[in-house]
């Protein structure tokens, strides 16, 4: 958005708003699809190979009536270990701020635990919890919560000093310079690692659903891939892909309503 | 008039992670009168900052005393407001709501002060700007804002780190007589930090002129302009020369260190 913003000052004129921000992504978009439909049909590869755009639509609508279910299957997995990252990030951050001692044995040990990666994570999770969506959540969970516990002790260190000192020259309790200061002084860098955090959601989910599972969008392409319905598993990709976008706007939008002032210090 | 603020003797050394104690003040005594308008002046890296810090007790002296009101200064107190280089408001809050910021913190009546608040706008020209956020005002209006918040709990004394420094030539002339009307309607003990020597002339009563490494007082300079003050007053001979006399004393001192 904001590349797309800046370049706006090199269209001649200065262009319309909607023209930069809206119709030419958009545009940009439909001249690739038309391209890939071109090129998948002069090359007449094999539909397995590389479906055209026509042939997924094809695939996705013969399979809409199940759609909704594996939709909403691999929506509240994602929603829910995002939700459960975000309480625990959260507190944890607070907890790893205000305690040096936390700051100095758990954040090490929070570190190597990202390092980890989460795809070898998730076939374990199946020996420990098995089956249904508890581990896909949990895999979520695991690639949300780093990004936000990060931006969240950053946020809450990220008070101006002179402020600081301004309210502790007012003699403060540590709860008034938390609840009136530094949270809400950390909200631009939390939602930060939100919106790094929803687009990482959506990927665990499908990781989690990859290891083992009987329904959801990951499962879906699996299923669709072993039986070389590749037009299926594309048509999946693109759910997912919009399941991201929209998810990630939604959270743009509740930025812009409690954090209005947010956006501007993201601004470079 | 009564003593309100006595330094005493204060020095200040950091012990950095590396390398020596450096020495930030050094035998700091000054004496400040009640309401009265005194200017540190000096160049960056006298101390000037930190003196006020340690005056508002955020920061503990290595050795002498402050004392305010004859009491020791050991911590932070309520009757001193801080007005820094930047506005630091809360961008989350209206203007009104940030110029209301101590009140809540020192657990006041919040209806009490809503009417002071917006005769404190009004006094420094904010009048409709109450329901506005930070953002849309200028540097200028911010710093303005800011003072308001200073004032709000009436506190006896002001303390002023370089409330200008952020802002434009022209905006700071003009704000700095703003501060000097202010400051003539609610009286108050003002300690005004500043690198600006004609500034530092135009608002004080005394001037206290501060050299760097370590920080120490070079000289008072007793500012002999009439109040109220007014522009052209900056043409005068006496202003001329306390500028001059202040600019000695600053560069007195470098030329030795350069010998």
């Amino acid at each position: 958005m904001k590349i797309i913003l800046r370049e706006q000052a090199l269209l001649p004129g200065g262009g319309s708003r909607l023209l930069s921000t809206v119709l030419l992504p958009v545009a940009t978009l439909a001249g690739i699809v038309v391209a890939w439909q071109i090129f998948a049909w002069l090359l007449r590869l094999p539909v397995w190979i590389l479906p055209s755009p026509t042939s997924i639509v094809e695939a996705t609508l013969k399979w809409s009536p199940v759609l909704p279910m594996h939709i909403g299957i691999t929506l509240y997995e994602t929603l829910a270990g995002f939700m459960l990252a975000i309480v625990v990030g959260v507190s944890m951050a607070v907890l790893v701020v205000y305690s040096p001692i936390l700051q100095t044995t758990i954040y090490p040990i929070l570190l190597s635990l990202q390092s980890v990666p989460k795809v070898a994570i998730a076939p374990v999770l199946l020996i420990w919890v098995g089956y249904g969506q508890l581990p896909k959540i949990i895999v979520v969970f695991l690639v949300c919560f780093f990004p936000i516990i990060v931006s969240t002790a950053t946020g809450l260190n990220s008070v101006p000093g002179e402020l600081l000192d301004l309210v502790r020259s007012l003699s403060p309790t540590q709860f008034q310079i938390f609840v009136k200061i530094r949270f809400p002084a950390a909200m631009s860098h939390i939602f930060v690692g939100l919106k790094v955090a929803i687009t990482l959601a959506v990927v665990g989910a499908v990781i989690g659903e990859f290891v083992g599972s009987e329904r959801g969008l990951g499962y879906l392409i699996l299923a669709a891939t072993s039986q070389l319905n590749t037009p299926l598993a594309f048509g999946a990709m693109v759910l997912l892909t919009l399941m991201s976008i929209v998810l990630y706007y939604a959270l743009e939008g509740l930025e812009r309503l409690i954090a209005p002032w947010a956006r501007e210090e993201q601004q470079p | 008039m009564a003593q309100k603020i006595r330094i005493d003797d204060l020095s200040k050394a950091y012990l950095p992670r590396r390398g020596d104690r450096v020495s930030a003040l050094e035998h700091i005594t000054l004496a400040v009168e009640e309401q009265e308008f005194v200017t540190l002046v000096g160049p960056s890296g006298c101390g000037k900052s930190t003196l006020l810090k340690i005056i508002a007790g955020l920061q503990p002296p290595t050795s002498g005393r402050v004392y305010l009101d004859g009491q020791s200064v050991l911590a932070p107190r309520r009757d001193v407001g801080m007005v820094f280089q930047n506005p630091v408001l809360l961008p989350w809050r209206s203007i009104m709501e940030n110029v209301l910021l101590p009140i809540e913190i020192l657990r006041l009546e919040r209806g009490a002060y809503e009417k002071t608040c917006g005769q404190l706008l009004e006094l420094v020209g904010l009048k409709g700007f109450e329901r506005r956020a930070p953002r849309e005002l200028s540097g200028g209006m911010q710093q303005r804002a800011a003072i308001c918040r200073a004032l709000i709990y009436n506190p006896a004394v002001l303390l002023m780190d370089e409330p200008f420094g952020a802002l434009d030539a022209m905006t700071r002339e003009e704000l700095a007589f703003e501060l000097l009307r202010i400051w003539g309607e609610h009286k108050k003990t003002v300690i005004f930090v500043t690198h600006s020597i004609t500034e530092a002339v135009l608002l004080a009563d005394r001037v206290v002129v501060m050299t760097p490494r370590p920080g120490r007082v070079a000289a008072v300079v007793n500012v002999a302009l009439p109040r109220p003050r007014v522009v052209d007053m900056e043409f005068s001979d006496t202003f001329k020369g306390h500028v001059d006399e202040i600019r000695r004393h600053i560069f007195a001192r470098r030329s030795e260190v350069r010998a």
